[in-house]
C-alpha cells in the first residue's frame, strides 16, 4: 500500500461507510483512529530560534490561533512533545544543541524547518557561523520558505504536516520510522570542530544535490 | 575562555554564602522558555538563592559586522531589520542617519514626520510585547501577551500595507524613504491612534495594581543610578533607575524638538519601574504620534537628488544613533572611499544593557531571575548579531 493510499478505503467500500453512518454506525479501522487522533493533538515545542520565533508566537495568538488545529499546546520540554519548528538561524554554535533537542523527543516526532534560515542559511548562508539547513542533521518533515514565512504559512505548513500524519500506514514498507526496529532512533549530534562542524553533514539524511543542467 | 574571563568566574562569591550544603550550578539555557531565544545563564546557586551568574552570549551569532564590510551600503539595509527583529524599522532609521552623516545628505521634511511616526508606532509594539512577555515570565501564561499582540497586530497590518512586510520593513533610504505614505496609510495610523488610549487603560487596569505583578517586581532587581551609567545602560532600563537621559532630547536628531513630549523617569530603578516607564513611554509616544499626524506636510518622500545605488562615500568617519525602544541603537561606519564599509560597528542596546544582569540578578532567588531578564527586554539578534 503507497502513502496517499488510504487503508479504509481498501477495507470498507466508502458508499457502504457513509451508508452505515447513516444508520448510526460507525465503521473504522485501527490506523485511521491511530492517525486522526495523532494528527488532531500535535504538540509543539516551545522553542524560538530568531526572527520567525517571533512569527511563531502571532501564530499561536489570538487572531491567527493555532488552537484551532489542535496544537495551542507549547511545551517547554523536548519529552513531551511531538512537533519541533525550527523557527530561525542555526547557527554552529546552536547546531548541536538543536539535534541533541530532537534526540531527546519521544517518537513519533516532527520537524518543521521555518524560515529561509532553517531550510538553507538564508540571507545568512554565506556567513561563517550559520548553519546551511537543519536537514544536514534532522529529518525535515515540512520545509516553509519565507523571511519570516507569514503565519498563514505556518499554518499551512501545520495542515501540510496533518495530512502527511493521516496518511502514514502502520504496516509495510513504508511505515514511519519508529515503527520500524532497523530505523535509527538517535542521530549523531555533531561536535565544534577546528574549522567547521564535525561531520559537517550527516549522510544518512542529506546527501549533496546533484545540479542537473 | 581567554584567563581573565575564567578568574572573573572563579573568583569568590560577592555576598555572604550559608555553608551548609552544596553550591550547585544550574545552566539555563540556550534552550529555555523563559531566555527569548537562545540566551545561556550559568547559575551558581546556594539553596534558591542565586550566588553567580555568568551569560553565555553567540548562540545566534549571523556575523552581521562582516555581512556589513563586504556588501553594499543599501544592501545592508535589509539586515539591519534583521538585527532587533521586533523593531526593523528603528533600524533602519539609524542604520540610514549613520549613512546620511557620513555623505553628509539631506532628509525631507516628510521623511523625517514618516519616520517618527513610524519609529513611535514601532515603540508602542514593542513595549506592549515586551511587557506582555515579562507577564508571561511571572506566571499570567497568555492574556496579557494575547492582549499585545492583539494591538501589535493593528500596526503591523499598518507597516505591511506601507513597506510590504510584516516585521522585515526594509523601508528607509539614505535621504528619505522608499515609498511616500499616503493619506490612506495617513489614516489608517490615525485609526490606530486613537484606538490604542483605549487599550493602554485596559492594559494598565489588568496589570498595574495587580497583586501578583506588585510582588514579584516591586523591589526586585534593583538597578542603581551610578552603576546603570557607569555600564553604559540605555533606554527604559536606565529612566527606569532615575536618570533622565533620551537620546530623542539629548541629540535632536530627526525632528524630535518640534513635538512636545515628557520623558517618564522611575524611581527606585526595580522591575516595577522599569514596567511603569515603559507602559508611560506608550502614552507619551501617542503623544508625538497625535502632533506628527496633525502636521504632516506635503512635500517629496525622498531627497530626489539622493544617491541611493553604488554610491561611494567620501573617506570619513560617521556614528549615527537613535533613541531605539530598547536603548541607544548607534552604528558605526568607517569609509575609505569604497563600495561598502571599512568598517562596520553596531552598538545595540540590547546586549550592552545585559551587562548588568549578574548585578542585579545575585541574591534573587532563581525564580526571580527570569523575570529580571524579561525586564531587561533584549532580543538576541541584537545581542549575538
Amino acid at each position: 500500500m503507497g502513502l496517499g493510499e488510504r487503508s479504509f478505503d481498501v477495507a470498507v467500500d466508502p458508499e457502504l461507510k457513509i451508508e452505515l453512518g447513516k444508520q448510526g454506525i460507525f465503521v473504522t479501522t485501527i490506523q485511521e483512529l491511530y492517525n486522526w487522533g495523532r494528527k488532531s493533538s500535535v504538540w509543539p515545542m516551545q522553542f524560538g530560534l530568531a526572527c520567525c520565533a517571533i512569527e511563531m508566537i502571532a501564530t499561536t495568538m489570538a487572531r491567527y490561533d493555532l488552537a484551532r488545529f489542535g496544537a495551542e499546546v507549547f511545551r517547554p520540554s523536548p519529552r513531551q512533545a511531538d512537533l519541533m519548528i525550527v523557527s530561525g538561524t542555526v547557527t554552529k554554535k546552536m547546531a548541536p544543541q538543536v539535534v541533541r533537542l530532537y534526540n531527546q523527543m519521544a517518537e513519533p516526532r516532527y520537524v518543521i524547518a521555518m524560515g529561509a534560515c532553517a531550510i538553507s542559511g538564508g540571507p545568512f548562508k554565506q556567513g561563517y557561523n550559520v548553519l546551511k539547513g537543519i536537514d544536514r542533521y534532522i529529518p525535515v518533515d515540512v520545509h516553509i520558505p519565507g523571511c519570516p514565512p507569514r503565519p498563514e504559512a505556518l499554518l499551512q505548513a501545520f495542515m501540510t504536516l496533518q495530512k502527511k500524519i493521516d496518511e502514514q500506514s502502520l504496516t509495510g514498507e513504508n511505515r514511519p520510522r519508529y515503527l520500524n526496529v532497523d530505523a535509527p532512533g538517535e542521530f549523531p549530534v555533531p561536535e565544534q570542530g577546528e574549522h567547521d562542524l564535525v561531520p559537517a553533514s550527516n549522510p544518512n539524511v542529506w546527501t549533496v544535490p546533484v545540479v542537473i543542467r | 575562555m581567554s584567563e581573565s574571563l575564567l578568574e572573573a568566574w572563579n573568583r569568590p562569591p560577592t555576598i555572604e554564602v550559608d555553608g551548609e550544603g552544596e553550591l550547585l550550578e544550574v545552566a539555563m539555557g540556550p534552550h529555555h522558555p523563559s531566555t527569548h531565544g537562545v540566551f545561556r545563564m550559568d547559575v551558581v546557586l546556594d539553596g534558591e538563592r542565586v550566588i553567580k551568574l555568568k551569560p553565555v552570549f553567540g548562540y545566534l551569532h549571523r556575523n552581521h559586522e562582516q555581512i556589513g564590510q563586504t556588501v553594499g551600503y543599501l544592501q545592508m539595509m535589509p539586515y539591519t531589520d534583521r538585527l532587533d527583529y521586533f523593531c526593523s524599522l528603528t533600524n533602519n532609521w539609524a542604520y540610514a542617519l549613520a549613512v546620511e552623516k557620513l555623505v553628509g545628505q539631506a532628509v525631507p521634511e516628510r521623511a523625517e514626520y514618516i519616520r517618527v511616526i513610524l519609529a513611535e508606532l514601532t515603540r508602542i509594539q514593542n513595549h506592549a510585547s515586551t511587557i506582555g512577555f515579562l507577564t508571561q515570565e511571572m506566571g499570567a501564561s497568555g492574556t496579557p501577551l494575547m492582549y499585545a499582540f492583539r494591538e501589535r497586530e493593528k500596526i503591523l497590518d499598518l507597516f505591511e500595507s506601507l513597506t510590504g512586510s510584516r516585521m522585515m520593513c526594509n523601508y528607509m533610504r539614505f535621504g528619505g524613504c522608499r515609498v511616500d505614505m499616503t493619506e490612506a496609510h495617513l489614516n489608517a495610523a490615525r485609526k490606530i491612534v486613537t484606538g490604542l488610549p483605549r487599550f493602554i487603560d485596559e492594559f494598565e487596569n489588568l496589570l498595574t495594581s495587580n497583586e501578583i505583578l506588585m510582588a514579584r517586581s516591586q523591589g526586585m532587581g534593583v538597578l542603581k543610578p551610578d552603576l546603570a551609567v557607569n555600564a553604559g545602560i540605555t533606554g527604559p532600563m536606565l529612566r527606569a533607575s532615575g536618570v533622565n537621559y533620551d537620546i530623542r532630547k539629548v541629540d535632536h536628531y530627526g525632528i524630535y524638538d518640534r513635538f512636545s513630549f515628557r520623558v517618564p523617569l522611575g524611581e527606585h530603578g526595580d522591575i516595577y519601574d522599569r514596567y511603569m516607564v515603559r507602559v508611560l513611554e506608550m502614552r507619551e509616544s501617542l503623544k508625538i504620534l497625535e502632533q506628527a499626524l496633525k502636521d504632516i506636510p506635503a512635500g517629496p518622500f525622498i531627497d530626489p537628488k539622493a544617491k541611493i545605488r553604488g554610491f561611494k562615500p567620501k573617506p570619513g568617519e560617521a556614528y549615527g544613533r537613535i533613541e531605539a525602544p530598547k536603548g541607544e541603537l548607534g552604528f558605526y561606519l568607517i569609509s575609505d572611499g569604497g563600495t561598502s564599509p571599512y568598517r562596520f560597528r553596531i552598538r545595540p542596546p540590547s546586549f550592552i544593557n545585559l551587562t548588568v544582569l549578574e548585578d542585579m540578578c545575585i541574591g534573587q532567588n532563581v525564580a526571580d531571575v527570569v523575570v529580571v531578564f524579561g525586564s531587561v527586554d533584549i532580543v538576541l539578534g541584537e545581542v549575538d548579531r
